[in-house]
């Protein structure tokens, strides 16, 4: 289907990845996997029900029992999905949310690790995203592990990373090998692109399917409830999706 | 500037430590300026479990020996310009976290207990830059189990903001969870509010398990809009434009001198 907006491609690419989910967690300032969190919700519906939690959201948050509420449903296995970013990501799935060059003195300061040095080891399926596809971003090596992408053997870790998505392309990780491999590339990019914006190794094998992209259904809900459902926490993403949609018609 | 805001902050002492709310909780906000007008310095602030705009501002002033916390930002506004240089600059001592592991300090404290035991950490550039923490094997498990002992966090100070208070010194706090947990962690607990109510919140069982009991708490002023440029939960919305315009001036010491002196005037 033409014109599916890229931040379209990205959501639905969220509610993929998401299937089979029974409750999902998104953090501060993540309007692309809460709208992606949104679909799946509403696309299993009929089936199951899919609990929400959207930190900094009043009508999809419903937990009482303060900000400790996220970590120790984390803990107890409740938590099936979460979400994370970074500054940088490495080949191994590392994440640095800290800074770069040198600790505590650091030459760039990011806003620190919050609850990822946990929550990636104790939710089975962590998602990481960051449409920020470049080398300065995807290292060979972070410099501050805020959170492994792996843990040696004896380590409780019934959690970590599954798939990295990006603006460019949708990757998946292997913790055995560990690594990643290139899974789909979005429309208008290619194996050679994806090659030349990261800065890690990572397998490819043959060419790269294009990323799936959402059918009418399927843009339809995304189009309607969920752009209605993330104006709530993010209205200046909505406005922006808005905008986006009324230049395509116009 | 209020007396009784005046008063609660001159109670603060040069090298205690304060455990402040995350953004969204409920931020005194309108304590931050008699705290600076006050001046107690070397302060060893825990953020509940990140900092913005109040402890931006501190750190500004001056007043700040270390920052305990898993993030420091201005949400939407963008990175917390007075901590990023104090990083750079090496002026504050940094303790990084992660949120879960700042909850459990304060809940092993709620307890009476020297240390909870955390998940998760192992193998993180965090857990090492911790000289405080300590990794055990879990006594329990037949085999090998690594696990992180986090030291029970005492503050000497709680100070945060809320929607309403009665007469008798109880301080409604809803599903605000971590604002009791502070007051329970800590020594005293200072508290500003939108309005003093004259029933009693005890009373009616609606109220009651939203109430954080006087017990803990140790001074109560009102302070209408306590939280801006912050929102306050079922009252008002934050302020992202004034966080944006702060987050411009605090780039450099003479424009967060420069904001600082003209809210005050305000």
């Amino acid at each position: 289907m033409s014109g599916v907006l890229l931040r379209e491609t990205l959501i639905f690419t969220i509610a993929r990845l998401l299937e089979g989910v029974r409750m999902v967690a998104v953090g501060a300032a993540s309007p692309i996997p809460a709208a992606g969190s949104m679909l799946r919700r509403a696309l299993d519906e009929s089936g199951h029900q899919v609990r929400l939690s959207v930190l900094g959201s009043v009508k999809h948050n419903f937990f009482t029992n303060g900000s400790a509420e996220l970590f120790d449903a984390a803990g107890q296995g409740r938590l099936d999905a979460f979400f994370l970013g970074g500054g940088q990501i490495d080949g191994r799935a590392n994440v640095n949310l800290v800074g770069v060059g040198g600790y505590p003195a650091s030459t760039v300061r990011w806003p620190g690790s919050f609850g990822s040095a946990y929550l990636y080891f104790t939710v089975p399926k962590v998602i990481l995203f960051r449409e920020e596809h470049s080398p300065r971003v995807l290292v060979d090596q972070v410099d501050f592990v805020s959170a492994p992408g792996i843990s040696p053997a004896g380590v409780y870790r019934p959690g970590g990373p599954v798939a990295l998505l990006t603006s460019k392309a949708l990757f998946h990780f292997d913790k055995d090998r560990p690594g990643f491999t290139l899974e789909s590339v979005h429309p208008g990019h290619t194996a050679a692109d994806i090659a030349e914006a990261t800065g890690f190794a990572y397998e490819c094998h043959g060419t790269p399917r294009q990323t799936l992209l959402p059918d009418a259904a399927e843009l339809a809900l995304l189009r309607g409830r969920v752009l209605d459902e993330i104006a709530e926490t993010y209205p200046a993403f909505a406005a922006d999706w808005r905008r986006d949609l009324a230049t395509q018609a116009a | 500037m209020q007396a009784d805001l005046r008063a609660m902050a001159a109670s603060i002492e040069p090298g205690m430590r304060i455990a402040l709310p995350v953004d969204y909780a409920g931020v005194s906000m309108a304590m931050t300026r008699p705290m600076i007008a006050h001046g107690a310095g070397n302060l060893d602030l825990v953020c509940v479990p990140t900092g913005g705009l109040q402890v931006d501002q501190l750190i500004g002033a001056g007043l700040v020996r270390s920052v305990e916390t898993s993030a420091m930002s201005l949400g939407e506004a963008g990175g917390a310009p007075r901590f990023n240089q104090a990083v750079k600059d090496g002026s504050i001592r940094l303790r990084d976290s992660t949120c879960p592991a700042v909850h459990a300090g304060l809940m092993a404290a709620q307890k009476g207990s020297p240390f909870v035991p955390l998940r998760g950490l192992l193998g993180t550039d965090v857990l090492r830059h911790r000289d405080d923490w300590r990794v055990i094997d879990n006594p329990f498990a037949d085999q090998g189990d690594p696990i992180v002992l986090i030291p029970a966090i005492r503050p000497d100070l709680a100070i945060f903001h809320a929607a309403m208070a009665d007469r008798f010194g109880n301080v409604w706090i809803g599903r605000r969870r971590e604002l009791g947990a502070m007051a329970y962690a800590s020594t005293r607990t200072l508290v500003t509010v939108e309005r003093i109510v004259d029933h009693d919140l005890l009373a009616e069982e609606r109220t009651a398990a939203g109430t954080l009991p006087a017990l803990y708490v140790t001074a109560i002023a009102t302070a209408p809009r306590g939280a801006w440029p912050y929102g306050l939960w079922g009252e008002y919305p934050t302020d992202t434009d004034e966080l944006m315009r702060y987050a411009r001036a605090a780039r450099t010491a003479e424009g967060f001198a420069g904001y600082m002196a003209q809210e005050a005037a305000a």
